[in-house]
């Protein structure tokens, strides 16, 4: 005796089961037959935490470039750093492009990823690659401070984040300090004038009622609608919103900071190959020459607006300053992975 | 295991409470109860045909052996966290754990857990009693409606409640959007309870000259309470693992502290060692939940079928009661609903992939329902054994499919990753492992659901198939789930909503190249899409209503 409803629930379970493992016999068979080939045939598979929308056209392309067929796996980050150093020398994962230096940093240090022939490095300034030559930077974005010009005058843009503090911005600051970039950028300047003048700066910034916002794009919100005068952000979010509503119909203006002011950091997204999938690596060595193309490092700067880091490409974005005149700090981005000690600085401050 | 002796009859002993022929109508079940909770230390002492009948028996095997596999399933990340917390020594585990900060956290997540478990209690009970037992117009709407809630993920609602009112930032603003993510959790159990309850209990209280208040209070309230405290726990856990609502809101918890490891530093033992710290804490909760418990029968004993209740007639207040569940589920879901409109009114992302959605939303459908289904297979003997059984196997077996509950998916996906590469490589990143993540995830869910529905039915019919000679899995078959089906049937379908709104281990675990509606909402939203991100948040908690709807169609 079954009523009715157990008996559906039984078929449910029983269908709900089968679906999968059959969906998974079917899919574990193309696997078989993709998997096994000579080593220069197997499939790159590619670990990127950078925006399935941002790269999937360039990534396609590049499947094209380097002649095997290409996987991608989207994630976060710092998840995906964390999942390849528990498959350890199981990984899948030939290429790892990060959407940012510290991943790669925790990446090499375990001694996960393999040395990037001399040819491929030297195509990006030293600054943006790995001191161990086992990463390279591909794209650039610049810490800048947005300004909205119906309530402040181009030329009253203060040139230093340790003006935002004065009196006279009371109130008319903007950031989002639980975002990676800006707690990169505190990082930086730790790094650069020491751990006392940058908690000494986050005290000074709450003191002077700088608002706060959950990331750059309602920071440059905040900028735009005049909540705030002045916003701290990534350079890139203003130049996507030109793009998409038209330089008239943005109000807000950027301005890039002057003197190596910490507030000026560039930050890269970048590339490394995993030395566990011997198989994979010849592959991926080309594929990391395919990203630092000019193709490839085109795309990036009119896509991303981010800035091309290979030698010999220049961003066409209409108003962007060109790369060689930013004034950034001098900084081993190596030494930005002790973000922890910045977040325990933020937390003491009351900021996050 | 042999069928219990104990003779089929007597059922006043232990279910008096319960029976509408005692000359006293129940005041308070616990004060039978309690008295001789944890007395009896061995089955074989107690006597047969009394106290605890049933209770004490050792779970037959075809119950213990599942459960066990479930048990183990559970117990997975608490395998890894070990390995990984004690990787440089104790030492440096405790210096982790021992940091002021640390406790300073832990207070902050505790002081949200019980303002947001306080909060989802009252909204989920008041709605539940309002649906289920009064005349309310548009019960069906409002039953259906009321799953929704648990399909918005909390980063929306947090997103969406922070875009139009940004000073809601810090604790107010987790604590509301948590709570309205989180409240079916009470209100489904309670619910469901309330239409197993015989009427005749409160009829008998009503007819002794209590009020209606004093009523729900003393009688009807008392027999909710193992469905409110097990959705209570439910709720609990979940706030203790959410990382997206509060830090949308910047409220920092303990999850704070985890994901800052990972995301931070890089580094996996911190993190590791911190995630034992939320194990202990749910142990703590898990074992205060069952002491809240009490030992009472909550199943009718009497002769012939209950009849229906008669629902209350609301009278003058039916506008209140109507006013009132519209406005928290106009909070809780017209709400986040309508931010998607906007999103898709005022974005210029939006783009109308049709097949594209179609695609994602048979995909999640497909492995929220596998995920579903082996959750709630796996939760069947736990929670027939937490129902049945009172002994130390039941206590640990229950006590294990909760462990790893109030952990962050990240963790719990990372200790699948390590598990997976080491034993299971040939199914890593395929769907069967992305189906076993479901359940370990989510087996608490289901359990919670099949032991309060196993609770409301008699035991007294299993004793009398077990002396009719049934063996215990035919007892099994053909009595405990036939009458727990449509509680365990509303825990699948919990399950299911809560496996297709699960982002951090379907990144992680998913075949390669798959999306669900959650990865794609979570790529949309990533890139400033909020547009395109629209369609996919908004499927996410339609679909929420299907399982519900085809439930209450068989509702009679």
């Amino acid at each position: 005796m079954r009523p009715p409803l157990g008996g559906r629930i039984f078929a449910l379970v029983a269908a709900g089961l089968l679906l999968p493992a059959l969906a998974a016999c079917g899919s574990g068979d193309d696997k078989d037959g993709g998997g096994s080939g000579e080593a220069g045939d197997a499939t790159l598979v590619i670990y990127t935490g950078r925006n399935e929308k941002l790269v999937k056209p360039i990534l396609d392309k590049l499947e094209k470039a380097v002649g095997a067929d290409v996987e991608v796996r989207y994630g976060d980050s710092a998840e995906l750093a964390a999942q390849i150093l528990e498959e350890g020398d199981r990984t899948k994962a030939g290429l790892f492009f990060s959407q940012d230096a510290g991943a790669l940093g925790a990446l090499s240090r375990e001694g996960m990823l393999a040395k990037l022939p001399q040819a491929s490095l030297d195509k990006v300034d030293k600054a943006y690659r790995s001191g161990e030559g086992d990463w390279v930077g591909l794209s650039g974005r610049v810490r800048v401070i947005a300004y909205n010009p119906d309530r402040v005058g181009a030329d009253e843009v203060p040139d230093s984040v340790h003006d935002v503090v004065k009196p006279e911005w009371k109130g008319k600051v903007g950031f989002a300090p639980t975002n990676a970039s800006f707690q990169a950028f505190v990082t930086g300047m730790r790094v650069l004038e020491g751990d006392e003048a940058a908690r000494k700066w986050l005290e000074d910034l709450k003191a002077n009622g700088a608002k706060t916002y959950a990331n750059n794009l309602a920071t440059l919100d905040a900028v735009e609608a005049g909540e705030v005068s002045l916003g701290l952000v990534n350079h890139y979010y203003w130049y996507e919103r030109v793009a998409e509503k038209g330089e008239d119909g943005v109000d807000a203006k950027l301005h890039f900071l002057p003197g190596k002011d910490p507030g000026a950091l560039i930050n890269v997204a970048g590339v490394g190959v995993l030395a566990a999938n011997e198989d994979q690596s010849a592959t991926a060595r080309k594929a990391v020459d395919y990203l630092l193309s000019k193709d490839a490092q085109t795309y990036f700067a009119d896509k991303t607006k981010e800035y091309p880091l290979a030698a010999g490409v220049t961003s066409s974005v209409e108003g962007l300053p060109p790369f060689e005149s930013l004034q950034s700090p001098d900084i081993d981005l190596g030494k930005l992975e002790s973000l922890q000690e910045t977040l325990a600085m933020l937390q003491d401050v009351g900021l996050v | 295991m042999k069928p219990s002796p104990n003779p089929p009859h007597a059922p006043t002993d232990r279910h008096g409470p319960t029976d509408p022929h005692a000359p006293h109508a129940p005041t308070d079940p616990r004060a039978q109860g309690a008295p001789r909770a944890r007395a009896t230390p061995r089955p074989a002492e107690t006597p047969a045909g009394f106290a605890g009948r049933g209770a004490e028996r050792r779970p037959p095997l075809v119950l213990l052996v599942p459960a066990c596999v479930a048990a183990l399933f559970a117990l997975l990340p608490l395998g890894y966290l070990a390995v990984r917390a004690l990787e440089r020594g104790p030492a440096f585990a405790w210096a982790v754990v021992a940091d002021e900060r640390t406790l300073d956290l832990l207070g902050r997540s505790l002081g949200l857990t019980a303002a947001v478990v306080a909060t989802c209690v009252v909204l989920g009970v008041s709605l539940a009693w309002l649906t289920v037992r009064t005349a309310l117009p548009g019960a069906r709407f409002w039953s259906v409606a009321a799953t929704l809630p648990l399909a918005v993920p909390s980063y929306v609602a947090a997103f969406a409640w922070l875009s139009a009112e940004p000073d809601l930032a810090g604790f107010g603003g987790a604590a509301l959007s948590l709570t309205l993510v989180s409240f079916p959790y009470v209100l489904l159990p309670v619910a469901a309870a309330l239409r197993g309850i015989d009427p005749a209990q409160e009829e008998a209280a009503r007819s002794l000259g209590h009020g209606p208040l004093r009523t729900f209070l003393r009688v009807t309230l008392p027999q909710l309470r193992p469905a409110a405290a097990g959705g209570a726990l439910l709720v609990a856990l979940y706030v203790l693992s959410d990382f997206g609502a509060v830090s949308l809101m910047r409220y920092d918890t303990f999850t704070w502290a985890i994901h800052t490891s990972y995301r931070a530093s890089f580094d996996r033992t911190p993190a590791a060692a911190l995630s034992v710290v939320l194990v202990l804490m749910t142990v703590t909760l898990v074992a205060a939940e069952a002491r809240t418990r009490g030992r009472a029968g909550h199943a009718r004993t009497g002769g012939g079928t209950a009849r229906p209740t008669a629902p209350v007639a609301l009278g003058r207040w039916k506008p209140l009661a109507l006013l009132w569940c519209g406005a928290v589920l106009a909070v809780a879901v017209a709400f986040p609903l309508g931010t998607l409109g906007y999103w898709l009114a005022v974005g210029s992302s939006a783009t109308w992939d049709l097949g594209g959605l179609t695609e994602t939303a048979w995909a999640t459908l497909g492995v929220a329902a596998a995920g579903a289904a082996l959750t709630t297979l796996l939760a069947l003997p736990v929670g027939v054994i937490a129902a049945r059984h009172q002994g130390r196997w039941a206590r640990l077996l229950e006590q294990a499919a909760y462990a790893g509950h109030a952990l962050p998916g990240i963790t719990v996906a990372l200790s699948l990753v390590f598990f997976a590469v080491r034993y299971a490589y040939p199914l890593y990143q395929e769907l069967p492992l992305l189906v076993c993540a479901y359940a370990v995830l989510f087996l608490p869910v289901a359990v919670a659901a099949t032991r309060a529905a196993v609770l409301q039915a008699p035991p007294v019919l299993e004793d009398v198939a077990r002396s009719l000679g049934r063996r215990p899995w035919q007892v099994l078959r053909e009595i405990t789930v036939p009458l727990a089906a449509p509680g365990v049937a509303a825990g699948a379908a919990l399950t299911f909503v809560v496996c297709m709104k699960e982002l951090p281990a379907t990144l992680l675990l998913r075949p390669t190249g798959m999306d669900t509606l959650a990865t794609r909402l979570w790529t949309e939203t990533g890139a400033g899409s909020f547009a395109a991100a629209a369609p996919y948040a908004a499927a996410l908690i339609l679909l929420a209503a299907v399982p519900s709807y085809l439930l209450g169609r068989h509702r009679p």
